[in-house]
């Protein structure tokens, strides 16, 4: 039943993430050139190569250093950063709630606009309107959100003389106005992603709509508007929600845009700052946490998918 | 005098001859592809102008620039557009017009690579994952699912922090982000292929794989392969716009549009509001054209391989 | 129209009854000038082949007919007195599902897979006779049991797939029953079904319509569905009605050619099986071109002539309550 469904998803997940993670372990090791010198003749992070390399482990075999690598993380140690000196796991969680709460104001956002401009838009179909919304989905996702946003703050500061707040007020300080200051990033990682919501709810509500169940529903008399939030939108929207996880991840890398400009200090501006310092036992645990919060919320979204339609459930 | 290409009226009483129905000419099937594409589709015809646009600005930038892109014109800086300087100039005082159209020039190198690359590395793997299907499909297809997870910025930046800033470093980095997902569309293409009747009849008759590899798929996957490739386009231009605006991409002095609206886009906007406008812009309506091109031609080639014109020899 | 059979009020009554489809390729005449009626409480059966314009004719008759591309004409068109065509959207759902109702051909796809069987049920009844709680509980479960489901509780709480066609079939069944309507609709209701459960389907659906007074209406191409369930069987072609006539009258003296081919090709279980099976020559024609301004038949007729192509013949009794279009017969 549904324990077996959850349990074979877990199960495919631990190859996916092991994967995942030596990929990206061994993708430092294997560089050209050799890191260690760059990081010395660059960021001068240390006066002796040898010294280095031992600090980063790489004088042991790639295997070991995996394994001991592991093994750290498993206890919390994602390494010490280069650049601060301060373990890696500290930096990461003051950064990521900040990234968190961006991410998910962009996701309401997205579900409030998306999907009822996409079922209007298969409601209206081939009228201009849906024309309009058609091409303006497009169009979300061919201007880039940067570009939005610098217009956002030329035009902001020209016409209205707002400027975004130089510091990041923490949430734990004055959350009405921490969320404040999210609230134009979120909104503008959102446009891209209502998109391509839209657009999938428009195509899959039209196929749906031709359905016999819905024919059905018409028969019985049901009104207009039931048949297609009742009838109609719970199908639609199941194969919208399996790609929501693909969406979660243009998402993430949303974020690391929005935060470099609005200078929110969330993961992505660290990852950033981590790549212009060559600070890679940073950039490994970023992308390691990246990667396990994907992993997961795939694991979110096919359970809902689950829950969504019982055909899946009781297989 | 009977031709099998005219379709012939009959009365069905008589049984007699009534008329004869011409059928319209058939060109080449490209050719064909683009009346259909103009005649049904007119938001797809617009988006192929946009992109017309793009690629003759590329081609033609050393004729269409008034000034070189890297020229610097003494004092001139920051000036807004003018009769000399059609769209101003820069913090270097450079002409923003130039330097937009050897822009156009650097995306669409950049693009045409990472495409090219994409395309022939996901047209292999979604080929030899769906025909082959077995230990390798599967393995390849965790692969496929670990890449597809990953924000495609956190790869790229990733790839670039590792190989260094460069022209080529960046055509790798958005061909290695963007080949997993198009694989996956190609090898559900053949899986779907492979299943029809006319394949199996060649497998009975004892066809080599090659044979039908290159007979059979090929040709029928080509349809789903140019979609990708042109919404890909699209997609690559945006991608190095956005890892040029963050310092990541193509490197000066090329003029990346994407690094012109972070450098003096961002800093002289107010003094400046045209330098973030117009790389913008372009950017936009690059990636603007190959979507509606790419989704046009999604429409009238169907992927689904049932109806809609197909590509056929 | 009235049948000089008897002189009961038609519960519906249909004439001139033409449907267009307005498609980009060109106009879809798929009914084209019917008329005819339905009784109160009797089997009507409606035979012919696919597009002929059986189903889309008690489609209109709901008006579930989709109207931009279709568009419906009918000189006369009521229900229990009432003219359908005039009546509003929201009057029309009043109808639906509580008058008039209807049976679809597959019961795999005509019900809703994300909802419980017993949400599906319920929201008729909740609409149209405002139950609610334990009254419309004991509703469902009475309709379940009255179409012949074990364990209705749990059905109710069952998706449909993990129900069989044939519980599949019942359920809508109940569902179209739910509301106890006047007349119930019935589009090949049984051609998805296996054959051994078509049988017990039909029977349900006559003895349900039966205890409920209610008019039914089968619509097949299959004429032994027709033959042991219907009171008066009405067959159509190309989008006109060629005969009508009581069950028994036509299965005996069956006059219209296409009536006659039909029934020679029913293969016979009594017969020898060295005989070729016999067919109807030609196909139906294309209802996008132009038509012969004739009889529609003419393509395929044995005993067409030249008045049969220049002239459309006319619905005229030859006997008593028996109607057949067709000027060889007159």
């Amino acid at each position: 039943m549904l324990r077996w469904y959850i349990l074979r998803r877990l199960l495919l997940l631990v190859p996916t993430l092991l994967l995942v993670s030596f990929f990206i372990f061994s993708i430092v090791r294997f560089l050209p050139g050799d890191v260690v010198a760059i990081m010395i003749s660059e960021q001068g992070y240390a006066d002796d190569e040898a010294e280095l390399r031992k600090t980063l482990g790489l004088d042991k075999p790639l295997v070991i250093q995996y394994a001991t690598y592991m093994k750290n993380v498993f206890r919390g140690d994602l390494g010490k950063s280069l650049w601060s000196g301060k373990p890696v796991t500290e930096e990461l969680s003051r950064r990521l709630p900040t990234t968190l709460r961006l991410g998910l104001m962009a996701l309401f956002w997205t579900i409030l606009m998306g999907v009822p401009i996409g079922v209007l838009s298969a409601l209206y179909q081939d009228r201009w309107s849906d024309y309009l919304l058609r091409s303006a989905a497009i169009g979300g996702l061919s201007i880039p959100g940067f570009w939005i946003a610098t217009l956002v703050l030329v035009f902001g500061s020209i016409w209205f003389r707002w400027v975004p707040p130089m510091d990041y007020v923490p949430f734990s300080a004055n959350p009405i106005k921490s969320l404040s200051q999210l609230l134009v990033p979120s909104f503008i990682l959102s446009i891209a992603l209502s998109a391509g919501i839209m657009r999938m709810t428009r195509t899959m509500m039209l196929e749906v709509m031709k359905e016999d169940y819905i024919r059905t529903a018409r028969a019985k008399g049901l009104a207009g508007w039931v048949v297609v939030v009742r009838h109609a939108l719970k199908n639609a929207l199941i194969p919208v929600l399996s790609i929501m996880g693909l969406q979660i991840a243009f998402l993430i890398g949303g974020t690391v845009i929005m935060e470099s400009i609005f200078v929110l200090p969330g993961m992505g501006k660290y990852l950033i700052d981590a790549i212009s310092w060559r600070d890679y036992p940073a950039i490994q645990g970023v992308n390691l946490l990246i990667c396990t919060w994907v992993i997961s919320i795939n694991l979110i979204v096919d359970l809902l998918y689950g829950l969504f339609d019982p055909r899946i459930r009781y297989r | 005098m009977e031709s099998n290409l005219q379709e012939k009226i009959i009365d069905p009483v008589s049984m007699r001859v009534e008329g004869i129905i011409t059928p319209p000419k058939r060109h080449h099937w490209l050719l064909d592809l683009f009346i259909q594409l103009v005649k049904t589709k007119p938001l797809g015809a617009f988006g192929g102008l946009l992109v017309l646009g793009m690629v003759l600005l590329a081609i033609l930038a050393p004729v269409i620039s008034p000034f070189d892109p890297d020229t610097m014109h003494g004092e001139k800086i920051v000036a807004p557009p003018s009769r000399t300087f059609y769209l101003g100039t820069d913090a270097l005082a450079r002409d923003l017009f130039s330097r937009i159209a050897y822009g156009a020039r650097v995306s669409m190198t950049v693009g045409l690579g990472a495409v090219g690359l994409s395309t022939i590395l996901s047209t292999i793997i979604g080929i030899l994952s769906g025909y082959f299907g077995g230990r390798f499909d599967t393995i390849m297809q965790r692969f496929v699912d670990a890449i597809m997870s990953f924000p495609w910025l956190v790869i790229m930046l990733t790839i670039m922090a590792i190989l260094g800033p460069g022209q080529v470093n960046v055509i790798l980095a958005l061909a290695l982000a963007g080949f997993a997902g198009a694989s996956r569309v190609v090898r559900s293409a053949v899986l779907a292929i492979k299943e029809m009747d006319y394949v199996m009849a060649a497998r009975a008759v004892g066809c080599r794989n090659t044979t039908i590899l290159i007979r059979h798929i090929l040709p029928n996957v080509a349809a789903p392969i140019i979609v990708l490739a042109t919404l890909g386009l699209g997609n690559a231009i945006l991608a190095e716009a956005s890892l040029s605006f963050l310092g990541f991409g193509v490197p000066p002095p090329a003029s990346s549009w994407g690094r012109m609206l972070s450098g003096d886009g961002l800093n002289y906007m107010l003094k400046g509001p045209w330098l973030a406008i117009f790389p913008g812009l372009a950017i936009s309506a690059g990636v603007f054209g190959f979507n509606m091109l790419g989704d046009a031609l999604r429409d009238l080639l169907d992927p689904k391989l049932t109806g809609g014109m197909r590509l056929r020899r | 129209m009235e049948t000089t059979q008897n002189m009961k009020r038609p519960i519906l009554d249909v004439e001139g009854l033409d449907v267009k489809f307005y498609l980009r390729d060109g106009t879809l005449n798929a009914v084209r000038d019917i008329s005819f009626a339905l009784f109160p409480g009797e089997s009507l059966g409606v035979v012919g082949e696919s597009g002929c314009g059986k189903s889309v004719t008690f489609l209109s008759v709901m008006r579930l007919i989709p109207v931009p591309p279709g568009k419906i004409q009918a000189a006369t068109l009521r229900f229990d007195g009432t003219d359908i065509l005039k009546l509003s959207e929201k009057e029309m759902q009043r109808i639906r599902g509580n008058r008039i109702s209807m049976v679809f051909q597959d019961p795999m796809t005509s019900l809703n897979p994300v909802l419980t069987i017993g949400k599906q049920m319920r929201e008729v009844i909740k609409l149209h006779m405002k139950l609610k709680d334990t009254a419309l509980e004991d509703r469902c479960i009475e309709l379940l049991s009255k179409v012949g489901i074990s364990e209705p509780q749990m059905r109710l709480r069952s998706y449909p797939h993990q129900l069989s066609g044939g519980l599949r079939q019942r359920v809508m069944i109940a569902i179209a029953l739910s509301c106890n309507p006047t007349i119930l609709l019935a589009d090949e209701p049984t051609t998805a079904l296996d054959v051994t459960i078509q049988d017990q389907i039909l029977r349900l659906i006559k003895s349900l319509a039966r205890d409920l007074g209610a008019a039914t209406v089968l619509i097949t191409h299959n004429f032994g569905a027709v033959a042991g369930t219907t009171d008066r069987i009405m067959v159509m072609y190309a989008g006109k009605i060629v005969e009508t006539a009581t069950t028994p009258e036509l299965f005996k003296n069956p006059l219209h050619p296409y009536t006659k081919g039909l029934l020679k090709s029913i293969p016979r279980v009594d017969k020898e099986t060295q005989e070729k099976l016999f067919s109807i020559a030609g196909a139906p024609p294309d209802l996008m071109r132009e038509l012969v301004k004739g009889c529609a038949f003419i393509a395929r007729c044995p005993i067409r002539d030249d008045s049969c192509y220049h002239h459309l013949p006319p619905f005229s009794e030859k006997k008593q309550g028996h109607y057949v279009s067709c000027w060889k017969v007159f």
